[in-house]
């Protein structure tokens, strides 16, 4: 063991009842019966990987339909439940499957544990959500139910009450959506609690709050924010089943009910989601920046408080969504303020990660490249975040494809970007080997090139004047060249997916060998072999400061005598 | 001297797009684009000078920000000649955060005041005496116009009054809608409001150039949200009035066109729609009394033309799949007759 230039903390050689060995079979029940959050995080991922690409695929199809006016390539109603269904996957199914298998993955080797704090609860919870993903995409053979009207959900990702009453969405497809949601809202809750226990409760010795890695810490925030959000979802859900079911009338509004009821219940899951997507974003990023910068995170108390503040203020500003309803001239003001607020902490966050740039040695491998492209689009998508806050603005830009390019900014451009750059960072832990860097970084400039075509150019297709979720487009309204423009970078974007793929696939065969540490990093999750021991740490660790691996390869000048 | 740089490139980047576009013209008639950044209206002005000082501060924060972002990869990246040794550790200097927490926090007050005074401006301005009133509904997938003052009673295509600084004459909309929710949007003439059931908004405009302005749907309602186009005709004062006394008669009836006449009242077309001084007195399609009046059939979907509405009588899924007029199963004869009649709602 003479490559491993550090103590290692699993000296004993891996035993052999891990599931690897036997039948192809035996090999497919162990991971189907697992409770070991190692192998739970890789389904996850798999899982949402598989989703990114159906997403994918149906954002491609949109794109086609729209790059001409009037174009016949889609009918309304399959463009209708294209894009709906790209909408709802690529949250639910790509989005926070893939963040929560980071965390499954990775958060208890960073506090050294030997696994979560319930392995019972976390299968349950993945199954539950994979379960939900099956159910959604089921609609599309069973969503016609008796009726044979329709088949996969059209209402929208946001299903405004009341299109979504049987009156208005006949069939079964709306019904798939919602319980879609409901069965993969509680696999969610339960994954959120099983973090925050966790966390909580299985830190080694040493660890206290303020010396755990900042992926963790944003996970613990995340959490806790999760149990918040997914909470009116699932009961605007169930709400909405009573409605067209059992006689209700919370939005029936021929019967005196409310569509903003459903609106209002809607965005307080809605933005605060978008937080729940990005903040492991900012945790992914706080882990890859200092490593390839080779500097300690700047402002780490900062980092954790300004988190922490996003949480709070995130609960705050869900009728920034709502500026057209109809709201009073105070809400409006007061929800503008709020929303601003958010730019406070989010700007800390920007400044502290240029400033842990600044003295570095920047290396630009291909994880640090995709977080470079986050922080340039996050701030852009920052700034046009605060444009839309801006609510006289917002009453024009709202529902336009201004919108559609500032969310994309932050799901794709902050969200997706970052959620490569944890695939390429620690897909050498989870496999033992390297992906390919050349191909790596093809993925990164077509995607990056691709993204830009596409989305910039949606700034300016909102700004004359043309609304989302429309199927297709007058040809006189001088939409038309942008258009075009935006589906040809969608399909760069779809290129560069397809290389990354290839590369993911390739890698576990021919990629080069990684050893326990490849990037010369400092966190726990380092000090074991790759792939890690069913138990992770033979010896649980102890450690003194926030890189315990920076004290140990620099005994001469550890962290804890400059933490404060 | 900011501002005037920022409103010459927004206009600059919207005119290449008008004139690159492959089907643009630079004929005059309506204004084909639906521009945010032309503004034609006191409300749509007072946004976009307000969006111009939003991008002049944010322009400045993409520049100050993005530019230390760029230096500091440029600078601070690894080169050959590194030594193995590791940079200087830095972990954090209390000043330089204060300072980077207060500066926002600075710019946030601004934005925010500025802001909240354009919000009061625009939402509660007073109703002056002269404003005409008028009542929007929405409906899976056209536009219901109601003038109560005036008993008109229209679709897809609002008329108002010029309203000029000298002589202001606003129009003040009640909107609302009669099955899902929809929203109200004229890029030129402003902000976009929702209609919702069993809910009423209010909304303002007061187009200061005489024009006709094109909009749409923004909020998703169905199946042909994309076909729930808008059109806005602001008139000047005797325009406006002479279309008000048009309006106001009831539905031409020309002894040419009886036959057409007597299938639009014995088929099934008298349940959804209305034409004034005859048996159809339905609410769930447009009216139809003055339906020669508009430009457009199928709220903006098509051309009102002869072959157009023939067309649409036989078949509506040819031009907008999914709206809720169905195919009349009427032969030729009877189309023939029935376009005939309804050509002459002048």
């Amino acid at each position: 063991m003479s490559d491993y230039p550090f103590p290692r903390l699993d000296v004993l050689e891996p035993v052999a009842s891990d599931g690897s060995e036997g039948t192809l079979l035996e090999k497919l029940h162990g991971w189907l019966v697992t409770v070991d959050h190692k192998r739970l995080g890789i389904l996850y991922i798999l899982y949402s990987t598989f989703f990114l690409l159906v997403g994918g695929a149906e954002a491609l199809f949109i794109r086609i339909q729209l790059a001409f006016p009037r174009n016949h390539f889609l009918s309304a109603q399959v463009y209708n439940r294209f894009f709906t269904m790209h909408g709802t996957t690529m949250v639910f199914l790509v989005g926070m499957p893939f963040l929560f298998g980071f965390a499954n993955y990775i958060v208890p080797l960073q506090i050294g544990a030997r696994d979560m704090a319930f392995p019972r609860l976390n299968a349950f919870s993945f199954w539950l959500t994979a379960f939900g993903g099956l159910l959604l995409y089921y609609s599309f053979l069973g969503g016609g139910g008796l009726y044979g009207v329709g088949n996969a959900p059209d209402v929208g990702w946001f299903a405004y009450a009341p299109l979504t009453a049987r009156s208005f969405s006949p069939g079964h497809a709306t019904d798939y959506w919602a319980l879609a949601l409901i069965v993969g809202g509680f696999g969610t809750l339960g994954t959120a609690i099983n973090i925050i226990a966790t966390i909580i409760s299985m830190r080694c010795k040493g660890m206290t709050f303020m010396r755990m890695p900042l992926f963790t810490w944003l996970l613990l925030v995340v959490s806790m924010l999760t149990l918040v959000t997914i909470t009116p979802l699932t009961a605007a859900q169930f709400m909405l089943l009573i409605d067209r079911y059992l006689g209700g009338h919370f939005f029936d509004t021929q019967a005196g009910g409310s569509s903003l009821i459903w609106i209002h219940f809607f965005w307080i899951f809605g933005h605060p989601e978008v937080y729940v997507l990005v903040l492991p974003a900012f945790a992914i990023a706080n882990e890859i920046i200092p490593v390839f910068s080779r500097k300690a995170i700047f402002g780490y108390p900062a980092m954790v408080a300004a988190s922490v503040c996003i949480m709070f203020v995130s609960l705050g500003v869900w009728a920034h969504h709502m500026f057209t309803v109809g709201l009073s001239s105070v809400s409006t003001a007061f929800f503008t303020l709020s929303t601003m607020l958010v730019g406070v902490p989010t700007g800390i966050k920007i400044f502290n990660w240029i400033a842990t740039l600044w003295g570095g040695r920047i290396r630009f491998a291909t994880p640090m490249l995709f977080c470079i492209g986050f922080l340039f689009q996050f701030l852009l998508a920052g700034l046009t975040g605060i444009m839309l806050s801006v609510s006289p603005w917002d009453w024009q830009l709202h529902n336009s494809y201004f919108v559609i390019a500032h969310f994309h900014y932050v799901l794709v451009g902050a969200v997706v970007f970052c959620i490569f750059a944890a695939i390429y960072f620690w897909y050498p832990k989870a496999t033992g080997r390297l992906m390919n860097e050349s191909l790596g970084k093809w993925h990164f400039w077509l995607f990056v090139i691709g993204f830009h075509i596409t989305f910039d150019t949606m700034h300016f297709l909102g700004l004359l004047g043309m609304p989302r979720s429309i199927y297709t487009y007058q040809p006189d309204r001088g939409w038309n060249l942008l258009n075009l423009v935006v589906s040809m970078g969608g399909m760069v974007q779809g290129i560069a997916v397809l290389i990354f793929v290839f590369n993911f696939v390739t890698s576990l065969s021919w990629g080069e060998t990684a050893g326990p540490d490849p990037w010369d990093a400092w966190t726990l999750e380092w000090t074991i072999s790759s792939p890690p021991p069913i138990y992770n740490f033979d010896k649980l660790p102890e450690v003194h400061s926030r890189r315990p691996l920076w004290d140990l390869k620099h005994p001469e000048d550890p962290d804890w005598e400059h933490e404060s | 001297m900011q501002a005037k740089i920022i409103t010459f490139a927004v206009r600059f980047c919207a005119t290449a797009a008008t004139v690159l576009s492959p089907s643009s013209t630079l004929a005059q008639g309506p204004q084909k684009i639906p521009s945010t950044l032309a503004p034609a209206s006191t409300s749509a002005k007072q946004i976009f000078d307000l969006s111009l000082f939003v991008i002049s501060i944010t322009g400045g924060i993409f520049l100050v920000v993005g530019g230390l972002l760029a230096i500091a990869l440029f600078r601070f990246r690894a080169r050959k000649s590194d030594s193995s040794v590791e940079p200087a550790q830095v972990y954090g200097s209390p000043q330089i955060e204060l300072a980077w927490t207060v500066i926002p926090i600075l710019i946030v007050v601004v934005l925010f005041l500025t802001t909240a005074r354009i919000v009061f401006t625009i939402q509660d301005a007073p109703k002056p005496r002269s404003a005409l009133d008028v009542t929007v509904i929405g409906h899976q997938f056209w536009w219901e116009f109601r003038y109560p003052k005036y008993g008109v009673v229209t679709a897809n295509e609002l008329h108002i009054p010029l309203s000029s600084k000298m002589a202001p004459r606003p129009t003040f909309l009640k909107l609302t809608s009669a099955d899902v929710n929809h929203s109200f949007w004229i890029p030129q003439l402003g902000g976009k409001t929702d209609l919702i059931a069993n809910h009423t908004n209010t909304m303002w405009l007061d187009a200061n150039t005489p024009g006709v302005y094109l909009g749409q749907c923004a909020q998703f309602c169905g199946v042909q949200h994309a076909m729930m186009l808008l059109r806005v005709y602001v008139d000047t004062p005797d325009q406006f009035d002479a279309w008000i006394k048009n309006q106001q008669q009831p539905g031409r009836q020309e002894p040419s066109v009886t036959a057409g006449k007597r299938i639009f009242e014995t088929q099934a077309c008298i349940n959804c729609h209305t034409v004034a001084g005859t048996a159809g007195t339905g609410h769930f399609g447009p009216d139809l009394t003055h339906l020669m009046s508009r430009a457009t059939l199928a709220s903006g979907a098509i051309d009102n033309t002869p072959q157009n509405l023939r067309q649409w009588l036989k078949s509506p899924d040819t031009f907008k799949r999914g709206a809720l007029m169905p195919a009349m199963q009427l032969n030729d004869e009877q189309l023939d007759q029935l376009t005939a009649y309804l050509e002459t709602l002048k």
